[in-house]
């Protein structure tokens, strides 16, 4: 983490433990919200420290999802990404983490012992993009059809493909 | 059937299939329960009938042709949505929109909420066979609904919005159409307060059902009057007010109980708390343009486009290459009637946006939905399900 970095986190947050300092890779700030990219080895130690800390609170996972870079304008570390939105209430803060993943291997640990409502949130980021969540006790598709082929938004998958379904309605021959 | 409803641990139960398409699901929502008599034991949910790839669908439109897709997610507040949206690429451009258009947006934001509240009490008490109160509410619904067919041409998929502004100016005599409409709702909210609340029988089917725990609610993402019935005041609107909404009177309105009974009680407070905010907001509707004066966000006046040179060409530049927002990624978050909608939007500096996501209230929501029913009777879930009110539109998107 550079100096910068670690002034803007600390707008935000006390000072993390030596231990989590490394698992943060750098701080952005762009129109007012700050986001930090953390490595994926550290996700989960990270995220549990931010839910438990009594300082820091995070006690709402407002969202998370996933991005896919690759005809991206700017240079990405990795193809896709993860985006966590954490929020304390209490304090009225918000935190945006990222997470990128490699093209290869979109894998990372599930967080849905952590927080209840990211079992549905990785089962999306599964069924629209591919992203692997370690752990995940049921990571099957959520909002396609089961017999659905590829990860629609992905930026590789065109925007006009049509799938057939192969088992038959019933209705069908009417 | 690719969600599989994992047999209980004996064949004791029955299994019983609500849905996708049942009256008291309100939407294409699919539902299996195992049933102990008639005792939930075990539920599992199925989404996505109502998909359509929302996102995928923004990335090959310009920013302003998004907006009628936003008018499908919870199309029961069709305008909040528009609201949402625009307010998420306007944050990306960096301007602030003028006054005149934040005072209006408001006024049609908390409009939207109270005809959702409507929709949501109305429909509820229908599931559990108070069909009185339905047609109050609905009555009053379409007289708002007849107040955005002035505004806009559009009852239900309005598209209100433009960035950097509005689709239209408020036509003459609309500030006083407004402020009869909003007289007249206390009445009828007073009407079906007096029919429902100390109602023996809507007591007896929604105190105690569907309960959620303050903690829980927030393990889930609960957002909205169903986290608010369980006690905790947090509203976008007091929290990180936009648009001067810490400027009106007006409280966040919560109930401790968490139950059916709670949420209908919040959501009825807050009926009374919106038309606070619009009556504030009528009373002082500052003057000036309503869209920012920008040409290469908005659209340039007419009299310009036809008689000059750059008019004209500010107009081609924007119908045929669009808004070009600089590169980066924003979220901006709204208090929809269910909760947080939250918009997150990418830019690649092209006329279409990179990527949208749709933070809906709704799916959150829902997730929570057997943990709230399990224990319970089928009735009471149906009860628990109108109270969340779930929009197939916003769940699945």
């Amino acid at each position: 983490m550079l100096e910068t970095d670690t002034k803007l986190l600390a707008n935000l947050l006390p000072p993390l433990p030596k231990d989590l300092q490394t698992h943060v890779v750098s701080v952005e700030e762009f129109r007012g919200e700050i986001t930090a990219t953390v490595r994926k080895e550290g996700l989960r130690s990270l995220i549990t420290f931010l839910k438990e800390d009594p300082h820091c609170r995070f006690d709402v996972m407002m969202d998370l999802f996933a991005m896919d870079y690759q005809n991206y304008n700017q240079e990405t570390p990795e193809r896709f990404a993860l985006v966590y939105y954490l929020v304390s209430l209490l304090q009225n803060r918000r935190l945006r983490l990222k997470v990128f993943l490699s093209e290869e291997n979109p894998r990372v640990d599930s967080i849905h012992d952590l927080y209840k409502a990211a079992n549905w949130f990785e089962r999306e980021a599964w069924d629209l993009f591919g992203i692997q969540f370690e752990g995940h006790p049921n990571l099957v598709r959520i909002l396609c059809h089961s017999e659905f082929e590829g990860h629609p938004l992905r930026k590789d998958y065109p925007s006009d493909k049509y799938q057939r379904l192969k088992t038959t309605a019933p209705s069908e021959g009417l | 059937m690719h969600t599989t409803l994992t047999p209980p641990e004996s064949s004791k139960y029955m299994r019983l299939n609500l849905g996708p398409s049942h009256p008291a699901t309100h939407g294409t929502l699919r539902i299996f329960v195992a049933l102990e008599g008639e005792v939930i034991r075990d539920m599992k949910l199925e989404i996505g009938y109502l998909h359509r790839c929302f996102e995928k669908m923004a990335e090959t439109h310009t920013w302003n042709q998004v907006i009628p897709f936003t008018d499908r997610l919870n199309y029961v507040s069709a305008m909040m949505n528009n609201v949402g949206y625009v307010m998420a690429v306007e944050k990306l451009l960096g301007i602030e929109v003028t006054k005149r258009c934040q005072r209006i947006r408001v006024i049609l934001s908390e409009l939207s909420r109270i005809i959702d509240h409507l929709v949501c009490i109305g429909a509820n008490a229908v599931d559990l066979g108070a069909l009185t109160c339905f047609w109050y509410f609905f009555r009053e619904r379409e007289n708002v609904y007849d107040l955005f067919e002035a505004l806009c041409g559009a009852r239900l998929t309005t598209s209100v919005t433009r960035v950097g502004g509005m689709y239209k100016d408020l036509p003459e005599g609309w500030v006083e159409w407004c402020r009869r409409v909003v007289n007249n709702l206390p009445r009828t909210l007073d009407d079906v307060d007096t029919l429902l609340t100390a109602n023996r029988i809507w007591i007896d089917r929604t105190k105690g059902v569907g309960p959620i725990s303050k903690e829980n609610a927030l393990e889930y993402g609960f957002t909205g009057p169903c986290l608010r019935a369980t006690g905790i005041p947090y509203d976008i609107r007091k929290a990180m007010p936009y648009y001067d909404y810490d400027k009106f009177s007006w409280n966040v309105v919560t109930e401790s109980e968490g139950d059916t009974y709670a949420r209908y009680l919040v959501r009825m407070g807050e009926m009374r708390e919106s038309l606070k905010i619009i009556q504030q907001a009528l009373d002082d509707i500052p003057g000036g343009p309503v869209n920012v004066d920008d040409w290469s966000i908005c659209l340039p006046p007419k009299d310009q486009v036809y008689n000059s040179i750059e008019g004209l060409m500010a107009h081609f530049k924007l119908i045929m290459h669009g808004i070009r927002p600089p590169s980066g990624e924003v979220y901006a978050c709204t208090e929809a009637a269910n909760g947080e909608l939250g918009f997150h939007v990418t830019s690649d500096n092209q006329g279409r946006p990179y990527r949208v996501r749709v933070r809906p209230p709704c799916f959150a929501i829902y997730q929570a939905f057997p943990e709230m029913c399990i224990g319970q009777t089928v009735s009471d879930a149906v009860a628990t399900l109108g109270s969340l009110n779930i929009v197939a539109g916003e769940l699945d998107r």
